[in-house]
């Protein structure tokens, strides 16, 4: 509807092609210099390739899933359920139960999370909410340094700095003060669960604390702000703006960490004693699924053996898939997919 | 009657917030500590253990029998690197092309499956990646070799290298893959000369990462590469590694095996502390150039 | 010289959406033909079924006839020799970060296959003469980065690696909206003289700016092509009353 108040603007059209005042070469057009035919295949050949290279991830995987289940089959065929009851381990008469390797392995883990858990996600609140800019990088990168130490350089330094630290100071300590829980009696060898789950906690640090550095990082400013206008002190801050809202993430990277502890094989072997008991007490040697692994796999005689030990290895892949999975769907929930960098 | 607001008296923060304030920032400062105090020591120790046996003899010589003194790591240093070698060889183009393919063709639920499936192969523990070699590479052979070290320790590259670099390639703006297209490039060219080459940087890094994380890896040569007291230049035996020899010498109960361990360990760390720092200086300047 | 386009019964879909509503429209060779309208109207989606890269965008749909010259733009030719024929500027500038000015020039050409050094020099000067780069640029043309430079200069130079191609058509979505006056001064003096030589396309929000530089004017409002005439007409005289409304500044 055209407005009859409103003027109708006028229009002035510029002289098109107001005369160049710039000295412009435009040099003359030749043909189209490429001419020749242009082929498709190369493209094809090379998105298959690509598509292939995607393909081949997935069938590692399959590769290996494939592998350990025909590896285990004889042990399987033998034994059935009750190999994952059977208490028992022994070559010689050829009857293999799995059940010590389980124990060790749940529990050398568990024992590194307690251990680790308060120390990485008090490392990562200092980073992000309490250190001083400039100590920021500083900071974030030597723990990400522990990272990147082999898993045989901590068991070199878990046997002959730890170890008889744990068996001169701490395990006499912890016998006299803790004794009566149960858990810390017997022969202070330095050598047992103790140690392996001490150098588990120092090994899985990194990669809690950098996730929890990650979650902690994407809760919105608003949400601190949101409580120290309400008058709070950083911790109160800290406690219910940050940590509560960061939770599942946190979470996450706990679970994270225990799939790494679960599949950690060097510094545990050096440190554990490779014993196949089960003993109530953290003080006892103790023997996990992937110490087996590495100290018997060589030594194995035998097929059932061989099959028996394959079987550990399917048992050890499953959980820490299982666990992985769920640690990075929890992250995931709270970063929105960003995959961690680097140290994962 | 007036009706002016009564005045509201805030009491000050008490005295026990304040405590549990400071006091918590007390116990942060500590955790970062307790933290730090293992990686000092492990540090400190390599250094005050090790400095001393590394030497001329230690860099170039292979074992001597048990019970002499003296003798080096040479083979096994040598050895690390010849698998480190086929790894590379085997793992960073798969690795990259898996990059690629998730970047530029992966945009879909069949590169989602793929991306979750890489996840999930970056979590494997490394021993069981060291039985799968075993399976396929040992059993079949027959022998312990290179070859089924380099295959155990690209497994674990390929996962790695391919996400990071499709994160790099995703950071290149569609506008520069464009640019390239209206001028008439094919895809090919333009996903390799541009939109790969745009993010060079950014990639080297990954793989760069992706190495350092295996070089130090033991498990999974323990029944492939499976260690050697000598040089081997055969590839049909088992090789030496610099990490299955530290491992070997930690657990024997010989001092002088002990003390070439330490020397050993410290040689591993300075090799990958060197490669880790590299990629940091790198990333600071690199990608911020290239991308 | 340039070639003319036929468009006919051009529809375009992103998805299940439809953008562009039956199309049609001849482009005459050696004029320069501009598209305005309102945002969102279709006239960068239009350009860019031109030389095919609508189709780079996952789910994007063509259906009709185009014709560039004497070849069918949708049956038969590929996508990658089309464009080799058919040059575009992009509103942002877009050089090739990892590369010297020389080499952003040259890209057309050697990453397609071209690699006589020689020839290369000389086509890389006539390219940036005829967009009028080269005095400011012909003494760092292999030591600084194509995204070095200015705003303008980019531009430029994205129009001196359109040229270097040797294309028959020239598109242009935009070129100058990210560019201060004086830049854009520049390359609608350049658009004014390049027609001579080549034929081109040009996508602007500029009314004026259409009227400076294009011979034929088309105006696009919601996927549909309402009007098109000589400029002249469209400015002073538009037949439909949406036209008129628009170029009146009644609305967009």
């Amino acid at each position: 509807m055209s407005n009859q108040a409103l003027p109708r603007p006028r229009f002035n059209p510029p002289e098109p092609g107001r005369a160049s005042k710039a000295d412009l070469k435009i040099e003359s057009r030749t043909a189209p210099l490429l001419q020749g035919k242009v082929s498709e295949i190369p493209d094809a050949v090379f998105g298959w390739a690509m598509r292939l290279c995607g393909v081949a991830v997935v069938a590692l995987l399959g590769l290996i899933v494939y592998e350990l289940i025909v590896g285990s089959q004889l042990s399987w065929h033998a034994f059935g359920l009750k190999f994952f009851g059977g208490q028992d381990w022994n070559p010689v008469e050829e009857q293999f139960g799995a059940l010590p390797f389980i124990y060790g392995t749940l529990v050398s883990s568990l024992l590194s999370l307690v251990i680790a858990v308060p120390l990485a996600v008090g490392v990562a609140v200092f980073i992000t909410e309490m250190c001083p800019v400039a100590l920021r990088g500083p900071l974030s990168f030597t723990t990400e340094l522990l990272a990147a130490i082999p898993s045989v350089i901590y068991g070199l330094w878990a046997i002959f700095i730890l170890v008889p630290l744990l068996r001169t100071y701490v395990q006499p300590f912890l016998a006299t003060t803790l004794g009566w829980t149960g858990l810390f009696s017997g022969p202070p060898y330095g050598i047992g669960m103790l140690a392996a789950g001490v150098i588990l906690a120092i090994m899985i640090i990194p990669i809690i604390s950098s996730i929890t550095r990650e979650v902690l990082t994407v809760v919105p400013q608003h949400q601190r702000e949101a409580v120290l206008a309400l008058g709070a002190t950083r911790w109160e801050m800290i406690r219910i703006g940050v940590l509560r809202n960061a939770r599942a993430g946190i979470v996450g990277a706990v679970i994270l960490g225990l799939g790494r502890a679960l599949g950690e094989t060097m510094a545990v072997t050096m440190v554990i004693g490779n014993r196949a008991e089960i003993a109530k007490s953290l003080f006892a040697p103790g023997y996990t699924m992937a110490s087996v692994l590495a100290n018997e796999f060589t030594e194995a005689t035998g097929d059932v053996y061989l099959s028996a030990l394959i079987e550990i290895g399917l048992a050890l892949f499953l959980v820490t898939i299982v666990v992985n999975a769920m640690a990075r769907l929890l992250v995931w929930s709270v970063t929105r997919g960003q995959p961690a960098k680097g140290v994962v | 009657m007036s009706t002016a607001p009564t005045a509201i008296v805030i009491p000050p923060i008490s005295l026990w917030r304040r405590f549990v304030d400071r006091a918590m920032t007390g116990v942060a400062v500590l955790t970062v500590i307790l933290v730090l105090l293992p990686l000092f020591a492990i540090f400190a120790y390599l250094v005050y253990k090790g400095i001393g046996s590394i030497n001329w003899a230690f860099l170039t010589q292979t074992p001597k029998p048990v019970g002499e003194a003296g003798g080096g790591m040479a083979n096994a240093i040598v050895g690390s690197m010849v698998i480190l070698a086929i790894a590379s060889l085997l793992g960073v183009p798969l690795g990259i092309g898996a990059g690629i393919y998730l970047s530029e063709y992966g945009r879909n639920r069949y590169g989602d499956a793929v991306r979750f499936i890489s996840d999930v192969l970056n979590g494997v523990p490394s021993i069981v990646i060291g039985i799968v070699a075993y399976a396929i590479v040992v059993m079949r052979q027959k022998h312990f070799s290179a070859l089924a070290g380099g295959v155990a320790l690209a497994i674990m590259m390929v996962p790695t290298i391919a996400r990071t670099t499709e994160q790099m390639l995703l950071l290149v703006p569609q506008a520069i893959r464009e640019a390239a297209y209206g001028l008439g490039v094919s895809r090919w060219r333009t996903t390799l000369s541009i939109t790969l080459r745009t993010a060079t940087s950014g990639v080297i890094t990954g793989v760069m990462l992706a190495f350092a994380r295996v070089a130090g890896e033991t498990a999974p040569l323990l029944f492939t590469a499976f260690g050697n007291q000598f040089w081997n230049w055969k590839t049909d035996q088992p090789i030496a590694a610099l990490s299955l020899q530290i491992f070997t010498y930690a657990i024997s109960p010989f001092d002088e095996w002990h003390r070439q361990a330490w020397a050993g360990a410290l040689v591993l760390i300075i090799l990958i502390v060197s490669a880790v720092t590299a990629v940091r200086i790198a990333v600071r300047r690199g990608t911020l150039a290239g991308a | 010289m340039g070639v003319g386009i036929t468009v006919e019964h051009l529809n375009a879909f992103y998805g299940k959406t439809q953008a562009l509503f039956d199309i049609n429209l001849t482009v005459l060779a050696n004029h320069a033909t501009a598209l305005i309208g309102p945002s969102g109207c279709g006239k960068s989606t239009f350009i860019r079924c031109l030389n095919r890269m609508h189709e780079t965008i996952p789910d994007a749909r063509v259906e009709g006839k185009v014709r560039i010259g004497e070849f069918s733009v949708y049956n038969g030719t590929s996508a990658t020799q089309l464009r080799r024929r058919v040059g575009m500027v992009f509103q942002k500038p877009n050089p090739f970060p990892t590369m010297s000015i020389y080499d952003n020039v040259a890209a057309g050409l050697k990453l397609n296959g071209f690699g006589n050094r020689k020839q290369l020099d000389e086509i890389v000067e006539k390219s940036l003469n005829s967009s009028a780069l080269w005095g400011e640029v012909k003494d760092s043309l292999h030591k600084k980065s194509g995204a070095s430079l200015s705003g303008g200069q980019q531009q430029r130079l994205c129009i001196a690696r359109a040229l270097a191609v040797q294309p028959e058509v020239l598109l242009m979505d935009e070129p100058c909206s990210a560019l201060d006056p004086i830049s854009t001064g520049k390359i609608e003096d350049l658009i004014f003289q390049l027609k001579e030589q080549y034929t081109i396309v040009i996508v602007t929000h500029n009314m004026q700016q259409a009227a400076r530089v294009a011979e034929f004017t088309g105006f696009f409002l919601l996927g549909k092509m309402i009007e098109f005439d000589k400029t002249e007409k469209v400015f002073t005289n538009p037949s439909d009353k949406r036209t008129e409304d628009y170029v009146t500044g009644r609305f967009g």
